[in-house]
């Protein structure tokens, strides 16, 4: 409804006034110091994107592209976390702002998407990338502008940069007590080693023959690497049925995963008849082999949605609230939403959004809520985290089978097995 | 190793080496209807793949909610419709991007490699961008095993069974069909097989519908034995090209030919070799006979 005084102009007095009083909520929140607000001045002081009410933070995954099958979880389960931080009111009195970007599977865009988000976008942090190339690419880039990136896949290790805080295993949490458990629990002496060829399954394999042949006094009878996107293994899976391994150790990822398995599957080697344990297959990579090529044989992570822990009720109960009761969770589903609430955690107890601050706060920050259990952040920036071993079962969920008792400390330059 | 051991892995390796060529034949083939015939280096190949293996997983959640008990025999039927499904969208294809670029080859290598990419991206926004895995009939999983340790895997036997049929009826609606009669009058001479009155825009149309329909079979077929993803396409685009190019363009068998000599180079350097190491070897071949002959294994007799 109009009135007839709609259209005359405010006098200069009236209108200061009402400015006045609009700008007096503010005033009073800052000066009075409502709630744990504290001045944008005093949290940021290096020129973030943060106001009184907000906090801009990038993320950078692929969207698109070869690797968006795998990054699409780290995607949702990151978005989950913020919007669960925000609905408790967001971090230091500021709710959480997302700036999307795609790395389109491309690691030179991944580059220029990070040089965007840190140098225009001015975000407080970043989560985001997946593949060990990707990771490289922005490394310089997250040092030279002095970002924070938090990294969610389980990776080679060989790596610690004070600007990168890394939330999946490092390749010795994830191998070692794996092959530990493969001995003593399986009785295996001779492995067969397989991956695709390329850094991670490289470097894996490596600590791997380190550990078997000089801690475990055991005998590697074959290393083979196929390159990326292979999807004929006809020929190796009779070179491993000729070498009569105790156990396949697999590290193949993938278009290549899915063939690997439909084909041991097709060849006769099943779970029932072999022991086979991977460092590469996950609830995500589950869906596309299908349950009953996988069953029976082993995987080793960090993480298994079916994991019995209050904590982790909850997350698979949200998160399939979220994004529907098909959604499954993988490990770095999960290592991807301890993301933002380490940030969250870190940011709370140095009392700022400076990356230095947050930085220096980061090491001994623990999470008792993560689904996975408990993680702690070491000095090195990595977790540590427990380590686990599950069977896959036909119906393409996991059952854990084994835990290791003490929480593993990350240890990303190991001695002995370079 | 015993006597009988080296029998039986002599059996499977020969089978691995048989059942590559399938697969890589099968890729190739309707590549090569269409390069070879046609002139058109459809890099959009790879997808069409994808189609008939969204194909067929449609059809086996379909099976499953409505019809569980036609689990076992959806497959045959669903490969038919991934035939027909590419083929349709093939159709399309032609008439809508083709046939307006058939003078300029280069543009339609650029012009299907982002086609490939859209439809890439059209198989994310639609099944998501996590690989799926269709329900496969019990019949085609494991393998046949005739004596203790010698595994025969199905699905090889499978694809190779259906590779034979497939080239087969190829080979014959080329060289016995009235189609294969404007085909092979068209490639030969395009003006002339206008002048006797053959309609080469029909006949365009339809082979690379049919090609594009062949490659839905072939995607339909790896389901077996690969990925059901929105980039699964991809992981055979380079392979088909090369079995295509060292064949011969123009020439079907060279095509065979060509897949068994690929199939058989590789498999067996892969059981000696390391993975890796069997790739460079194959490729370094590939790469010296094209050297030494430049337009593949087998030329077709076309004047030029």
């Amino acid at each position: 409804m109009s009135s007839k005084y709609d259209n005359v102009p405010l006098s200069p007095e009236r209108r200061r006034l009402l400015q006045g009083l609009a700008a007096l909520p503010l005033f009073g929140v800052s000066k009075l110091g409502f709630g744990a607000s504290l001045p944008t001045a005093q949290v940021n002081t290096t020129g973030l994107a943060i106001t009184d009410t907000e906090v801009t933070v990038g993320q950078l995954h692929s969207a698109t592209g070869t690797m968006a099958i795998s990054e699409t979880g780290s995607i949702q389960a990151e978005q989950l976390a913020i919007d669960q931080i925000n609905a408790l009111g967001g971090i230091l009195g500021r709710k959480i702002k997302v700036i999307k970007e795609d790395g389109a599977s491309d690691w030179p865009t991944f580059a220029e998407k990070s040089r965007k988000l840190l140098v225009n976008d001015k975000v407080a942090t970043v989560f985001g990338c997946w593949t060990s190339a990707s990771r490289k690419a922005v490394l310089p880039i997250f040092e030279k502008e002095n970002g924070l990136l938090y990294y969610p896949t389980f990776y080679e290790g060989l790596e610690q940069s004070k600007n990168v805080i890394y939330t999946g295993q490092e390749a010795t949490q994830q191998i070692i007590w794996g092959l530990d458990w493969a001995q003593k629990e399986k009785g295996a002496k001779k492995f067969f080693l397989v991956g695709s060829d390329y850094i991670w399954p490289r470097t894996s394999m490596k600590i791997a023959r380190k550990h078997i042949e000089n801690f475990q006094k055991g005998r590697v009878v074959g290393e083979e690497y196929y390159p990326l996107g292979n999807t004929n293994f006809n020929s190796l899976i009779n070179k491993i049925k000729v070498a009569k391994p105790d156990c396949i150790f697999a590290a193949v990822v993938g278009g290549s995963n899915v063939a690997f398995y439909k084909q041991l599957k097709a060849a006769g080697i099943t779970g029932a008849k072999q022991f086979l344990l991977t460092l590469s297959v996950t609830e995500d990579e589950m869906l596309g082999i299908g349950g009953e090529n996988f069953a029976g044989f082993y995987s080793s992570m960090k993480y298994f949605q079916s994991l019995d822990n209050e904590n982790n009720k909850v997350f698979v109960e949200s998160f399939k609230k979220a994004y529907g009761p098909k959604a499954v969770i993988g490990d770095v589903t999960q290592a991807a939403y301890l993301g933002p609430w380490l940030w969250k955690a870190a940011v709370e107890k140095a009392g700022s959004f400076d990356v230095d601050k947050v930085v220096a706060a980061s090491p001994g920050i623990e999470l008792k809520t993560a689904p996975e259990g408990y993680v702690k952040v070491h000095d090195n920036h990595h977790l540590y985290s427990k380590a686990r071993i599950a069977q896959g079962q036909a119906d393409g969920t996991f059952t854990v089978v084994a835990e290791s008792s003490d929480l593993i400390v990350p240890d990303p330059f190991p001695k002995g097995y370079q | 190793m015993s006597f009988d051991e080296i029998y039986n892995i002599t059996l499977m390796q020969g089978f691995a080496g048989l059942s590559l060529f399938a697969v890589l034949l099968l890729m190739g083939l309707g590549l090569a209807i269409i390069f070879g015939q046609m002139g058109v280096i459809n890099m959009a190949h790879g997808e069409f793949m994808t189609i008939g293996a969204y194909t067929i997983f449609l059809f086996s959640s379909l099976t499953e909610s409505l019809a569980p008990g036609l689990v076992q025999a959806y497959f045959p039927f669903a490969i038919v419709c991934a035939f027909l499904v590419a083929f349709g969208i093939g159709w399309l294809t032609e008439w809508a991007l083709i046939r307006h670029l058939y003078k300029r080859p280069l543009d339609t290598l650029l012009a299907t490699w982002g086609l490939s990419l859209g439809m890439q991206q059209v198989f994310r926004s639609t099944f998501g961008p996590k690989e799926v895995s269709p329900t496969l009939p019990d019949w085609l999983m494991g393998s046949w095993s005739p004596a203790e340790g010698l595994d025969i895997p199905i699905n090889g036997m499978f694809v190779l069974a259906l590779t034979v049929v497939v080239t087969g009826s190829v080979l014959i609606a080329l060289y016995r069909s009235r189609w294969g009669l404007r085909v092979r009058a068209t490639v030969s001479n395009r003006a002339m097989a206008n002048a006797t009155g053959i309609n080469t825009r029909r006949t365009d149309r339809l082979t690379f519908a049919i090609g594009c329909g062949i490659a839905g079979v072939a995607g339909a077929a790896f389901t077996t034995i690969g990925s059901t993803g929105p980039t699964s396409g991809s992981l055979y685009i380079v392979d088909a090209f090369l079995v295509v190019t060292f064949g011969g363009a123009a020439s079907l068998w060279g095509t065979v030919v060509s897949a068994f000599g690929i199939a058989q180079t590789q498999s067996i350097s892969e059981f000696f070799l390391s993975g890796s190491m069997a790739k460079v070897l194959t490729l370094l071949l590939i790469v010296t006979i094209l050297m030494m002959r430049p337009q593949g294994l087998f030329a077709a007799k076309v004047r030029r």
